[in-house]
This record gives structure tokens, sequence and C-alpha cells, in this order.
């Protein structure tokens, strides 16, 4: 090898350390600055749902961490607003990403399907604040006056639909979170779907099958892997949401929802509207239990993404095979 | 040939007329059944896309009325209404983000790619690595990036709030979808290529350089400006990095920096005409920009790419 080509290789096998770099700096700190919250708060934080920095409180020391006298961290109403409304999310958004797929591939003809995939991926593409301004201004409004009132009268007899009104909610950040996962889950269906080898779909025909029949015993078992990879992507990018879910979802604090249209917090929101005014605790516990929920967001997204791959790799590919074979 | 085959057809069927009645009926309910999912599809379209053109109506709407010279060459002055004047701080402070943290990103991102596709072996177990990382990096939620950077870079290396700090923790964000594309895209450059170059007595930086990084450029260049659509749209990573100022950029290490999602962000939440005003334009021209990368992306390259 030439010397410029051995230069050439050092040169880029360093850059590529940066990804490493990166994210070990990411969970270095992380884990540095939500010790001292690790081992004053222990399990309470998790299961604790009140949140109270207790800024007038005595400095004291707990287990030789410095803390606020009566400060209590519990991260309960954001871990289950994150849990919920990206659960809700997921209900509303994949059936409508699986549904548009669908069109894309079996029911539009080749011109409307490029318009409508043209419209999805700017779906994708727009900023997740404009998300959140445009709930914040049109569809939280229609919550408050006409859905919530509409189906709190309808179900009156179901606890949690029959609640109070409040427009900022559980409810309104489920539907934008569904909004942003819907081009996700969409687009990479569509093109899983598209990628079934078309001897399948004609040997299908031939044997007489309806369009329903080949969708759903060729296509689908098919497009399964890359349908459920899309899922859990689009699921990733739910919890980690921060400015859309902060601007429509009430930020509760200290309080679980009773229903379905009560204000929620998740854990990525919160994070984005505390860190300045936790520097006014001047035992640094406030800033550790932030760093302590980014933590805990950090490891419910791996986890997720962890699950995506194993269920990728335990290999659903092969049904599509068996199918035919039987 | 045609009635004398009906007629057979007829005679074996004939013992059994209630099993044709049948065959007929679950014929019916089999096409009906693909009538409705195909409903349903559509109506999942309608369902979506309803509220897509109602976003880009309202902002559209909204820009096109308020935008003026006034709003685009003044500076926003503080939240409380009456000299709420313009956005050009944050149109030049997003400006320079970035800016910067494309050049921190695309060399980065596209050495790493280079050294996925050309120098990493098959089962090179480095590599495998540093696409899983890259993955997961991806995968990271921008309000943690947001945090790492904030201790990191505007606290232990002691920049402050300022532009150095926020463009590097974008950069971040950036780099594992440039890495990603610039190494599929190499990948995708058929071997022919290189064995062709190798028997014409070429080095392999000249291939690299010369031949592959060409061929690929469209698609690096389309993942490039994928990244900086994303970047230009995230709030998160900036909230206390770059923090915020009413002035124009004026130095990159200890000194906040406006930009256009911090408007949107915290200007649609006041109680004043002006401030919304100023948060519908500044919504409206994130929507402009981009909707005019992915055109470029997604239309411009592929008319590279055919060539």
């Amino acid at each position: 090898m030439r010397h410029a080509d051995r230069a050439y290789r050092y040169v880029t096998t360093v850059a590529s350390g940066s990804a490493l770099l990166f994210l070990l700096m990411i969970v270095i700190v992380l884990a540095v600055k939500s010790y001292p919250s690790i081992v004053v708060n222990g399990l309470k934080f998790f299961t604790g749902i009140t949140w109270n920095p207790s800024l007038n409180g005595e400095l004291i020391r707990v287990n030789g961490v410095p803390t606020l006298q009566g400060a209590t961290y519990g991260a309960g109403v954001f871990l289950f607003g994150t849990l919920v409304s990206s659960a809700i999310a997921m209900l509303l958004g994949v059936p409508a990403g699986i549904g548009i797929a669908l069109f894309l591939t079996q029911v539009a003809p080749q011109r409307v399907s490029r318009m409508v995939s043209f419209l999805v991926e700017l779906l994708a593409g727009i900023p997740s604040v404009v998300y959140g301004f445009w709930g914040l201004v049109v569809l939280l409004p229609l919550l408050l006056q006409v859905i919530e009132p509409a189906m709190a009268s309808l179900f009156f007899w179901v606890p949690g639909l029959n609640g109070q009104p409040y427009g900022a909610g559980l409810l309104g950040s489920g539907i934008i979170l569904s909004l942003m996962i819907v081009p996700i889950v969409a687009s990479i269906s569509r093109d899983v779907m598209l990628q079934t080898p078309l001897e399948l779909i004609e040997g299908g025909a031939a044997l007489g099958l309806t369009k329903w029949e080949i969708t759903r015993k060729i296509i689908l078992p098919y497009a399964k892997t890359g349908v459920i990879g899309a899922v859990i992507l689009g699921l990733g990018r739910a919890l980690g949401e921060v400015m859309a879910v902060a601007l429509v979802s009430g930020s509760a604090l200290n309080a679980l929802p009773n229903s379905l249209y009560s204000p929620i917090n998740t854990i990525a929101a919160f994070m984005a509207e505390s860190l300045d005014s936790a520097f006014t605790d001047p035992s640094g516990m406030y800033v550790s239990a932030l760093f302590e929920l980014g933590l805990l967001l950090l490891v419910i997204t791996l986890a997720v993404n962890f699950i995506a791959r194993l269920l990728i790799k335990q290999g659903f590919v092969s049904k599509a095979e068996t199918v035919i074979k039987v | 040939m045609m009635p004398e085959e009906t007629e057979t057809v007829q005679q074996t069927r004939a013992p059994f007329p209630w099993r044709d009645k049948r065959i007929a009926r679950n014929n019916r309910i089999r096409k009906l059944k693909w009538r409705i999912i195909a409903f349903l599809a559509v109506l999942s379209v309608i369902v979506v896309l309803y509220p897509l053109l109602d976003m880009l109506y309202l902002f559209a709407y909204k820009g096109l009325t308020l935008i003026s010279l006034a709003r685009l060459t003044q500076t926003t002055t503080g939240g409380t209404g009456v000299g709420n004047a313009g956005l050009a701080n944050a149109i030049a402070g997003s400006a320079l983000i970035i800016g910067m943290s494309s050049l921190f990103a695309v060399p980065l991102g596209v050495l790493s790619g280079i050294y996925l596709a050309e120098f990493a072996g098959e089962r090179d177990r480095y590599a495998g690595m540093v696409r899983f990382v890259s993955d997961v990096l991806a995968g990271v939620p921008s309000i943690i990036l947001g945090y790492a950077g904030f201790f990191v870079f505007v606290l232990y290396f002691g920049w402050g709030f300022s532009a150095v700090a926020a463009s590097l923790t974008l950069a971040i964000l950036m780099l594992p979808y440039i890495l990603r594309t610039t190494d599929v895209a190499l990948r995708k450059v058929p071997d022919s290529i290189r064995e062709g170059a190798y028997a014409l007595g070429s080095s392999k930086t000249d291939m690299i350089n010369r031949l592959n990084l060409r061929i690929a450029l469209p698609g690096i260049v389309t993942g490039i400006l994928l990244s900086i659509s994303i970047s230009v749209g995230e709030t998160a990573p900036l909230l206390y990095t770059a923090s915020f100022s009413n002035y124009l950029p004026s130095a990159l290490f200890h000194s906040p920096v406006g930009y256009l999602t911090y408007v949107v962000w915290t200007y649609s939440q006041l109680p004043f005409a002006q401030a919304n005003d100023l948060a519908y334009l500044a919504a409206f021209l994130l929507m402009l920009i981009v909707v005019l990368i992915n055109l470029v992306a997604r239309v411009g390259m592929r008319r590279f790419m055919k060539i």
C-alpha cells in the first residue's frame, strides 16, 4: 500500500471513531450527572408522582450527597405521560400509516400514488415545533370545543372517557404524536411492500385470490419485518419528542391524568422546560434529577431499538416462504 | 366450441345447484372485503392529509400576509409585545448554527462513510461497531443531546451559551445521517469500476477521490441536505447550548445566539398579537426552508443520478 493510501486509511479510521466518542460522551455525562440523584432518590424516583424540589428547604446531606430538606423527586407522572401518549400515538398512527402504505401500493393509480407519497414525505420533514404550534392554535380549540365534549357525552358510561374536556392534554399529545409517526410508518411500509417478489403476487392472482387475499396472505407476511421495524422507529420518535408535546400537553405536575383529556407531561418535554429553573437549587439535586430523567429516557429508547433489532433478527422473514410452500 | 363447453360445465354442476349459489355469495363477500379495506385505506389518507394541508395553508397564508422587509431586517426585542420588530437575529443565528454544524458534521460523516465502505473489510469488527453506534446515536432523543452538549460544551469546556457549543451539539445529531448515506452510496458503486481503476494502475486514494466519490456524490449530497433539513427544524438541542439572543450574532464563544425554532416555541405562547405574528412568520420560513431542501434533495438529485 502506498503512503497516501495508508494516510487516507488512517484519517478515515480516526474520523469514524467520532461516532463512538460522541455516544461515549453522552452516556458518561448522563451517568455522572445523575449519580447523586440515583443515590438519594433510589427506587422512589420511578414510582413516586410528586416532583417537589423544595427550593426553600435547608441544605442537608443524605448518604453524603447534598440535597435540600423536603425535596422529593418522583418521575411517575412523566413516565406515565411518555408511555401513554406514545401508546395512543401508536394506536392511531400505525393503522393510518399502514392504511396509507396500502393506498400507495395497492389502491391508487401511479400518478396519485406519487403525489400522495410526496405529501407524506413532506409531513416527515415539518419541524416538530411547527406541529406543536399548529396543535396549539388549531387542534386544541377543536378538541376543547367540539371533539372532547362530543366524546364525553357519547361515552358517558366509560371511565376515562367521560372526564372534563380540557384541550391541552393526553388526547391532543397523542394525536400530534400520531401525525408525526405516520410518515415514518407509511413510507417504510410502502418501500417493503413494493419489494414483494412479483411472481408471488402473480401466483396468488393465478390461484384466483382477491386483492385483499393477496395483500393479507402474501404482501403483509412478506413485509412484516419491515413494517415492525418502521413501527418501532416511530415509537422511538414518539417517546423522545419534545417541542410538539411541550406545546400541547398542558404541562401537568404532581398529578396523574384522570381521563383521556387531562393534562399530562412527558420526560422529554419536562426536561426541555425545566433545566434553567433547576439551577436555582444550590444543592444541585434538581439538575441531577433531570439528568436521571434523561438517563431513564435513553434507557427506554435504546431498549425499544434493541427489541426491534431482536425481532428482526429472529426472522419473521421466512414467514412469506412458508405461506407459499403450504 | 364455446357453447358446448358451457353446456358441459352446467351439466357437471347441475346436481348441486345450492353449491353454486354458495360459491357465488362467498365470492361476493371476498370481493367486498377488499372494497372495505380499500375504503379504509382511502379514509386514512384523507384523515392524515387533511391536517397536513391545513397546516400548509395556515402557515403559508399567515406567512405571506405577514412577510415584510422590516420583519426580515429588524431584530426581536424581547417578549413584551410592543417592540417585537423582526426576525433578522433568528435568521442569521439559524444560518450561522447550521453552517457551522455542517462544517463539523460533513467532513466527519463523509470520512467515516469512506472508511466503512472502502477501507473496512466485510467482517471488520470495528466497522460493525461504528455502524451500530451510529444507529444508536440516530435514536438518541434530541433533548438528551442538548443536555450532554450543555454539560460538556457550555459548562465543562467553559464556552458558555455560544454558536460553537450549539453547532457541535447539532453536529452530533447530523453525523449518523451523513455517515450512513455516504456508506450506502459508496457501496452502491459497482466493483467493476474499482477493478477497472486498479487495472489502470490507480492508487486506492485516487480511485476513491476521482471515481467512487464522484459516482456516489448525488447520494451523499442528498444525505447531507436531508440532515441539514432535519437540523433546521430542531429546537431541543439548542435550548441550553445556544440559549437565545435578541441581537445579531457577534462572536462564536460566550455569546448566546437566536434561532428560528426558538421564536416559534416561545412567541407562540405569549399573549401578544405581535409576538404571535413573529411566531407565524418564523414557522412559515422554517416550513419554506424544509420544503425547498426536500424538493432539491429528492427531485434535483434524482435527475443527477440518472445521468
